[in-house]
């Protein structure tokens, strides 16, 4: 059973989005890192990088695979976890603490085509 | 296989040398400005010769080449390497050769090569450039672009590639500058040719087949999916990674190929060298033989000691034994397969080529809450036994896959011996699998840790 | 069926095989092949050859080639091969082995290359290096398509026309069809133009800029500043080098560039027509995962044994399909051994010795050859290595072409109506001055 928090926003591509006023804080979902496996590396954007709804804005590695990142929200990158350059298994150890980037949104009806966490539970299926 | 622990930076000791070298005749020269010289020595070792040779012998033991045993890994076409064509290759007045020399010899070879060539494909012209398969691809795509191009067609941006493709063909697509679209699957392997109609049109600049594709299955419709892709105006691309069953039987040019690579360190004999030099060169049918002249992908004529070699080959097998290649090989192939699928899954049915998939093992031994045991794990246990692995994980279709491909030159005792340790480890999983979890038990080194080796890379010698 | 030296199968086994599969013959394996393309061709190659009668044809064709004292370089140097090279490489646990994909019979690739890496890091200084590519001009078309995946939202490269021929031409090649722009910046005063440098960068959308460290003319390069000019610009400074005078010059790593390339030919491999060689790509930490082609690693097993693997590999074609940097696939793994045994014996002195000794020779070479009045220096007082180019007073072709009938192969015409000669440590001060004396004589 894969952890899932009530309040959150879900995208299909398994993305979870806290949001805190204008900006949106972005991670992957225990699902998620479940599927990877040990993640060793993890892509992250630079700041003042801008990005559209459903953009690569970066990866996820693992030894064998590599799984792409997609924003779930349009905005511009505010922050990104340093952390986890040196730290990818934070990603594995606890997947909601581990956020990977904050994006300042440029149009916050985008949240409402995510999913809740209910409708994300049942996505995958659990 | 013994472990031996030794980096070459170990062995070094300041003072010692390995070289020879003549005595300085010229007169000595004003040295170069300090500001274009480098301000400390390169932390090279320093090591005499027969350290050198020693160290490099050892480390050669815990290697395995095609020489040491069976080499079944799939889409490899781990043939024997013959030793004239090393012979061959060594000759000084080929080895000594500057590139940009006048040479008749050498490019004697190149022309017989081009004829030679050729004739096995069914295709007009060759350039020799590519130095590798994946190179071939990408030139062959550059080739397909261009063609388009000078025609003043200049929206064929597509490229269709199946699903069972090497990830080779997709990111070779992409560097040429192409989309790739993928063309789904039937659960007979084969392409989906109703699936494949829906995706042809104006823009399309070619598609990429392998046939055998990469489930060692021919591609039965051939002859309707050239036609639909030659209806649109595109062109078919054949990777000739999987040749080897068709040499002398079956010719890529008369199935309706306009452009394709072959593989020479793969069908044509010519040694791995652990990854390299191989050769890829790119034959064309006559309408792109223009386009030849229009790009340059490496430096020079490409891997000529290669091209030697595998001359040398075409040579000794000459028409006759060139058409039993295949024969040989897919014998081995179907007779491996009907020998192992009852302990092995056999996702589809049927006769294969040169290679084939299964899809795991039939009992895993898994039950309640213990997992069984996986491909890796048979791909592990093989190496206790002397063999080399299959490969594993490849074509994605399939989660467990195993595909397996004997070549030519392994003889029946060989392959009933494979067979008997492949049955073995099936029953070994079945009864035991942490035997397979576990394994290899007999190797230098088993199972390194790979994530760690991922996160915190150490990826030259640290001195301690 | 008729035997054959390179086949097992007796006509016992294949009938015994055929019987377990349940097929009559092995035409029947080809069921499924349509009738129309199976066996529908008459081959028209020759019957099969003896061993005697390919190694008899061999040494007829080699002869062909004539035997020529090499003078020139162009990218290809024709330095001395230590005999250990081929003993070493042509043991067939390296020479006969794949890609190593199964680690634990593979440590001794994995171990080498993890020495090549190691080395080329010496040389260039800089921190990370793969498992080598294809050739220099490969390499430095890679190094180009690393550049604009390292910065966001720009495709356009600057290449020197100090770069070699090959070079700009495959690096164009590969622009061509990747959907990069180039842009070229001229060679003045013997060196890539810094103004004209300045000047391109100036459009704000560089994504990299590749330098000649030892140019087509033979001169090493001062690149003082520009990699402050170039990463002002935000673009990445490439280093195209010639690994075996990095044992002398300043390392790109000390010239500011972030990625170094080149061909590790001149590291004892032999001419061979042009190949095989090998590139070699070296490249600052941050940018190791943009990186194309294998890396080798170190770790532990799980008895704690040092063990090596292949690493990064999601970074590859197999993991990231289309959205790799590059679809290289494996490298030239047998040459990175060649290089590293060449490496193993020259030594950090070794090396240092071949460069002194082919300067040596190369600067006497010049002088007599301007003293025979038959030449005009265009690159007067200015520093090169080994290889140099003059301005003949007879016809450039006509020089090339009566060295050639002496026996020697030097003086390559370049565009500029120059020729070019280059002098290694194998060149004696006996073929130097033979040279010189049929240069006056005509």
């Amino acid at each position: 059973m894969s952890k899932i928090i009530e309040g959150l926003k879900y995208s299909e591509s398994h993305e979870w989005v806290k949001v805190e006023g204008n900006v949106a804080v972005i991670g992957v979902t225990d699902f998620a890192q479940k599927e990877m496996g040990d993640i060793t590396y993890v892509d992250v954007p630079d700041v003042d990088d801008s990005f559209e709804a459903g953009e690569d804005f970066g990866a996820l590695e693992s030894v064998k695979a590599s799984s792409d990142l997609y924003c779930p929200v349009s905005g511009k990158v505010v922050e990104v976890n340093e952390e986890l350059e040196d730290a990818p298994e934070k990603v594995n150890e606890d997947a909601f603490a581990a956020w990977i980037i904050k994006v300042e949104m440029s149009d916050a009806s985008e949240l409402d085509a995510l999913m809740d966490a209910a409708a994300y539970k049942a996505m995958i299926g659990e | 296989m013994k472990y031996y622990d030794k980096l070459i930076f170990e062995c070094s000791k300041p003072g010692r040398v390995g070289y020879t070298l003549p005595a300085n005749a010229f007169p000595k020269a004003e040295g170069l400005p300090q500001g274009l010289c480098r301000r400390q020595a390169p932390a090279l070792p320093e090591v005499s010769e027969p350290e050198v040779v020693r160290h490099y012998t050892l480390l050669s033991q815990m290697n395995f080449g095609v020489d040491s045993g069976f080499y079944p890994l799939g889409s490899c076409t781990m043939k024997y390497n013959p030793k004239i064509n090393e012979e061959v290759a060594a000759m000084p007045a080929f080895a000594g050769l500057h590139p940009l020399q006048s040479a008749p010899g050498a490019e004697k070879v190149l022309e017989e090569m081009d004829k030679a060539l050729a004739e096995i494909t069914g295709l007009s012209r060759f350039t020799f450039a590519p130095c590798a398969g994946a190179h071939g691809e990408l030139t062959g795509l550059m080739l397909m672009r261009q063609y388009h191009l000078n025609r003043g067609d200049n929206a064929r941006t597509k490229v269709i590639v199946p699903d069972s493709a090497h990830g080779t063909n997709p990111a070779s697509a992409a560097v040429a500058g192409l989309e790739v679209v993928e063309v789904k699957s039937l659960s007979n392997g084969r392409v989906d040719v109703e699936a494949l109609k829906g995706l042809l049109d104006e823009h399309v600049a070619g598609m990429m087949m392998t046939n055998p594709n990469t489930l060692g299955l021919f591609e039965t419709q051939i002859e309707e999916i050239a036609a639909l892709v030659h209806g649109v105006g595109g062109l078919m691309y054949y990777d000739g990674a999987n040749m080897n069953p068709l040499m002398g039987l079956v010719r890529p040019g008369d199935m309706g190929f306009d452009i394709m690579h072959l593989n020479l360190h793969k069908t044509f004999s010519t040694p791995h060298g652990g990854g390299g030099p191989g050769s890829g060169p790119v034959g064309v049918a006559a309408p792109l033989v223009p386009c030849l002249d229009q790009i340059r992908v490496s430096a020079w004529h490409g891997n000529f000691g290669v091209i030697l070699r595998a001359y040398a080959y075409i040579l000794m097998l000459g028409r006759e034994h060139l058409a039993k290649v295949g024969e040989y090989a897919v014998l081995s192939a179907n007779y491996i397969k009907e020998c192992l699928k009852d302990v092995y899954k056999l996702p589809i049915e049927g006769v294969c080529k040169h290679e084939f998939v299964f899809d795991g093992l039939v009992n895993d031994g898994a039950h309640d809450e213990v997992p069984g045991a996986t491909t890796l794990d048979v791909a592990k246990r093989l190496l206790d036994f002397g063999f080399h692995a299959p490969t594993i994980y490849f074509p994605l279709l399939f989660h467990q896959a195993l595909m397996i491909e004997p070549t030519e030159t392994e003889s029946k005792e060989t392959i009933d011996a494979f067979i008997a340790v492949m049955r073995r480890i099936a029953e070994e999983a079945a009864e035991d699998p942490t035997l397979l979890q576990e394994a290899p038990h007999t190797t230098p080194v088993s199972r390194p840790d790979e994530t760690t080796a991922a996160r915190s890379p150490i990826l030259t010698f640290q001195d301690a | 069926m008729s035997q054959f030296a390179y086949f097992p199968h007796t006509e016992e086994d294949v009938r015994a095989m055929l019987e377990r599969i349940g097929v009559k013959d092995t035409d029947a394996l080809y069921a499924d092949v349509p009738e129309q393309f199976f066996r529908k061709h008459t081959c028209a190659l020759g019957e099969a050859l003896s061993e005697q009668e390919v190694r008899e044809w061999f040494e007829r064709l080699a002869s062909m080639n004539p035997k020529l004292t090499v003078f020139a370089g162009a990218g290809a140097y024709d330095h001395y091969t230590p005999s250990v090279i081929p003993y070493i490489t042509s043991r067939s646990e390296f020479l006969t082995a794949y890609t190593p994909y199964q680690c634990e019979i593979s440590q001794g690739t994995l171990r080498y290359i993890f020495e090549y890496q190691s080395m080329i890091c010496a040389l260039t200084g800089l921190d990370v290096s793969n498992a080598s590519l294809y050739d220099g001009a490969t390499a430095a078309a890679e190094a180009m398509k690393m550049c604009v995946a390292s910065v966001r939202k720009r495709s356009r490269v600057l290449l020197s026309e100090g770069l070699l021929p090959q070079v700009l031409d495959v690096v164009e090649t590969y622009a061509r069809f990747h959907g990069v722009e180039i842009g070229r910046v001229p060679v003045m005063d013997g060196r890539t133009c810094p103004g004209c440098l300045r000047a391109a960068l100036a459009s704000g959308d560089v994504a990299g800029v590749i330098l000649p460290q030892i140019n087509r003319y033979g001169l090493v390069e001062d690149h003082e500043g520009y990699a402050e000019m170039i990463h002002g610009a935000g673009a990445l400074m490439v280093q195209y080098c010639d690994p075996s005078a990095l044992a002398v010059l300043r390392t790109p790593a000390e010239w500011g560039a972030d990625i170094a390339v080149g061909d590790g030919q001149s590291l004892g491999i032999p001419l061979c027509y042009g190949g095989p060689y090998l590139g070699f790509m070296a490249v600052k930490k941050e940018y190791m995962r943009k990186m194309p082609g294998r890396i080798v690693g170190q770790t532990l097993d799980k008895q704690g044994r040092r063990a090596y693997v292949l690493t990064l590999q999601a970074r590859e074609q197999h993991i990231k399909r289309e959205k790799a940097t590059s679809n290289i696939c494996s490298n030239e793994s047998l040459m990175a051994l060649w290089v590293t045994v060449y490496l193993s014996l020259m030594g950090p002195e070794g090396l240092k010795e071949v460069n002194r000794l082919s300067y040596d020779g190369a600067h006497y070479l010049k002088e007599q050859l301007l003293l025979s009045g038959k030449f005009e220096d265009p690159f007067p007082g200015k520093a090169f290595l080994k290889e140099f180019v003059l301005k003949p007073k007879e016809a450039p072709a006509r020089l090339q072409e009566r060295l050639q009938k002496a026996g020697f192969f030097a003086a390559l015409c370049t565009e500029e109506g120059y020729v070019s000669f280059c002098v290694t440590e194998k060149r004696s001060r006996e073929e130097v001055d033979a040279l010189v004396q049929c240069v006056k004589e005509g």
